[in-house]
């Protein structure tokens, strides 16, 4: 099978700097990100908030250039590409469909950007494929002419979806793509991605926070943590037997419907992990349950186990 | 925080306290009718702005005595029907108003857009600009141009609108900043969209609001700065009825004749006050309307 999609070594830091234009201190948003996708699978990312999700999210739709590192499509790095051919290739989702669809302008216009963008179609072809996208994704032809204020947020992001979908890309990036809707529409709006994956052929990164949401549409799972993907398996595999430490915190953590347990004790601790200052050996030690001495020297870098990649010294030794 | 208004239903919210929207009215029915006067001018007028009757010099407004009916406003000092002169100095005041605020617009708009959304090297080099904009003396400035270049409608409005374009960049860049960081911009970008679609069509209809407001202050500004430089015999030329000129020739006679000096600085007052009772008005409609975008 051909990768869809391969991200090599991607690196991206912020830096915070001082009135006279020192560097303050480096946020390390993105650390050594590697990882390739076949086509017509789903990658669930997930992770804690502030572990680099969206801006890994960013670095690969090429809105933000990497500090090092690179992302390929069909072997063709996405930097190098200008930027009609990238959004022929691979396009966003957002989470908050308030603030992805721009309040001035017509459904019909929001939906037709990528294709306006393109340049080579009349607007005639342009109208066609507006409307049967907007078919495809449960809108109605009479709300093409409304602005987004007029639409509840279930039918926001269906248009959002419709935008990003509207030029058939390979690989479409969904950064939370359902956490900012009600219970109800989150489903709905699930189900027609997998349908769209299915009937288009897609791709999907799928970031979320949200584990049964994952559990539902990937076929494998990454796990990040404070930059890293600590632990990146078939989805089956790592919610069976989730290896690592922090991993096995996360699925801990999910709440269950029955009060009397309250809030599951995952053991981590209050120490938030600091993306300024990321801890030396394993960056997941000061707040492992089952560290080692080692794990304050050993960097457990790239190990894999029974086809799946886990960076912790634990699971190298077992 | 939740306050009462938030109980109210949709259509009521935007609605302004009775004061305020009396007085937004007010405004906008002044410039409404300004703008009616000024183009409609030549059917308007009774009598022809330029003639004069030399039998007829400094006859007072028809509520005083030894006035002439036929002069509603009376005549100058060399006989020409005031209500006329003033009615084509409606004209000028707009005129001037309008193109100063065109030719600011489109600078202070691009360079504040600009700065706003590129921000670093870019956004320093505006925030220079600007702050070399604010240190400039604006009168002293516009007088030494009219005195090099001599004084024509067309330099004044020039000279004005290369001056006042400050508060449009200020405000264009600081609500450029705001939005640029929303995911619709990220979205355009990514759907393959040029930078000037990005800057035109995403950023430019979401900051247009504000711009309005700044529009409205900058044209009152630019009404009363070419009144000033009239006055000092270095705007618009004579014989043209703008209303600063009126006021410089009047006021050798404004002892003995005080309408002549009061009436244009009369209508002067009017308009600015509406022009800026509409900007006021604009810009609280705007706050309510932010307010409840959950800005």
């Amino acid at each position: 099978m051909t990768h869809a999609i391969e991200v090599r070594n991607v690196y991206r830091e912020f830096q915070q700097r001082s009135a006279a234009g020192r560097v303050r201190s480096a946020v390390h948003a993105v650390d050594g990100v590697t990882f390739s996708l076949a086509a017509g699978n789903v990658l669930g990312i997930v992770g804690e908030s502030g572990c680099g999700k969206s801006t890994l999210a960013r670095l690969i739709l090429g809105l933000l250039p990497p500090s090092s590192g690179e992302a390929l499509v069909d072997g063709r790095s996405l930097a190098h590409m200008d930027r009609r051919e990238r959004a022929r290739l691979i396009q966003p989702v957002f989470q908050d469909p308030f603030a992805s669809l721009n309040p001035r302008q017509r459904v019909r216009d929001i939906v037709g950007l990528p294709l306006a963008s393109q340049g080579d179609l009349t607007k005639r072809q342009q109208t066609d494929r507006i409307m049967e996208m907007l078919a495809r994704v449960g809108i109605s032809t009479e709300m093409a002419d409304r602005f987004p204020g007029q639409l509840s947020g279930g039918q926001r992001q269906r248009v959002a979806i419709a935008r990003a979908l509207v030029l058939h890309p390979r690989i479409v990036v969904c950064d939370e793509p359902t956490s900012a809707l009600d219970v109800s529409v989150q489903a709905q709006i699930l189900n027609l991605l997998s349908d769209l994956r299915r009937e288009l052929g897609l791709t999907y990164l799928f970031i979320s926070h949200n584990l049964a949401v994952v559990e539902h549409i990937a076929t494998e799972v990454a796990v990040m943590y404070l930059g890293r993907f600590v632990e990146h398996a078939p989805t089956q595999d790592l919610f069976r037997r989730p290896m690592h430490p922090y991993t096995q915190a996360l699925l801990a953590s999910v709440l269950t419907p029955e009060p009397a347990l309250g809030i599951p004790d995952v053991g981590l601790g209050d120490a938030y992990p600091d993306p300024t200052d990321i801890p030396l050996g394993c960056r997941f030690h000061p707040r492992c349950p089952k560290a080692l001495s080692e794990c304050r020297t050993l960097v457990p870098d790239n190990i894999r186990k029974d086809g799946r990649l886990v960076e912790c010294l634990l699971a190298a030794s077992t | 925080m939740k306050t009462a208004d938030d109980t109210q239903p949709l259509w009521r919210r935007r609605r302004l306290p009775a004061f305020g929207r009396l007085a937004t009215l007010l405004g906008a029915s002044i410039v409404v009718t300004a703008f009616v006067v000024a183009i409609f001018a030549p059917y308007l007028t009774p009598y022809d702005p330029f003639a004069q009757d030399l039998n007829l010099r400094l006859v007072p407004p028809v509520w005083m005595e030894s006035s002439h009916a036929a002069h509603l406003l009376g005549t100058d000092q060399i006989g020409r029907d005031y209500l006329s002169r003033l009615i084509y100095g409606t004209r000028i005041s707009l005129l001037i108003g309008v193109l100063t605020v065109i030719t600011s617009g489109l600078i202070g708009v691009t360079i504040g857009i600009v700065g706003g959304f590129y921000g670093g090297r870019v956004d320093a080099l505006v925030m220079f600009l600007i702050t070399c904009r604010l240190s400039i003396p604006l009168i002293l400035v516009a007088l030494t141009v009219v005195a090099l270049v001599g004084s024509s409608l067309t330099v004044v409005i020039l000279t004005l609108g290369l001056l006042l374009w400050e508060r449009f960049a200020v405000v264009a860049r600081t609500t450029t900043m705001q939005v640029r960081n929303l995911d619709y911009i990220a979205a355009a970008q990514a759907a393959g969209a040029s930078r000037a679609h990005v800057l035109v069509r995403e950023v430019l209809p979401n900051i247009a609001s504000h711009l309005v407001v700044v529009a409205t202050l900058e044209m009152a500004l630019a009404i009363l700065l070419e009144a000033a430089l009239s006055f000092l015999g270095l705007g618009v030329p004579q014989p043209l009825p703008s209303w600063g000129l009126m006021i410089a020739e009047a006021k050798e006679y404004m002892f003995f004749s005080p309408w002549v000096i009061v009436t244009p600085g009369v209508a002067l007052f009017i308009l600015v006050l509406g022009i800026n009772l509409l900007g006021d008005g604009l810009r609280d409609m705007l706050r309510t309307d932010l307010r409840h975008r959950g800005w």
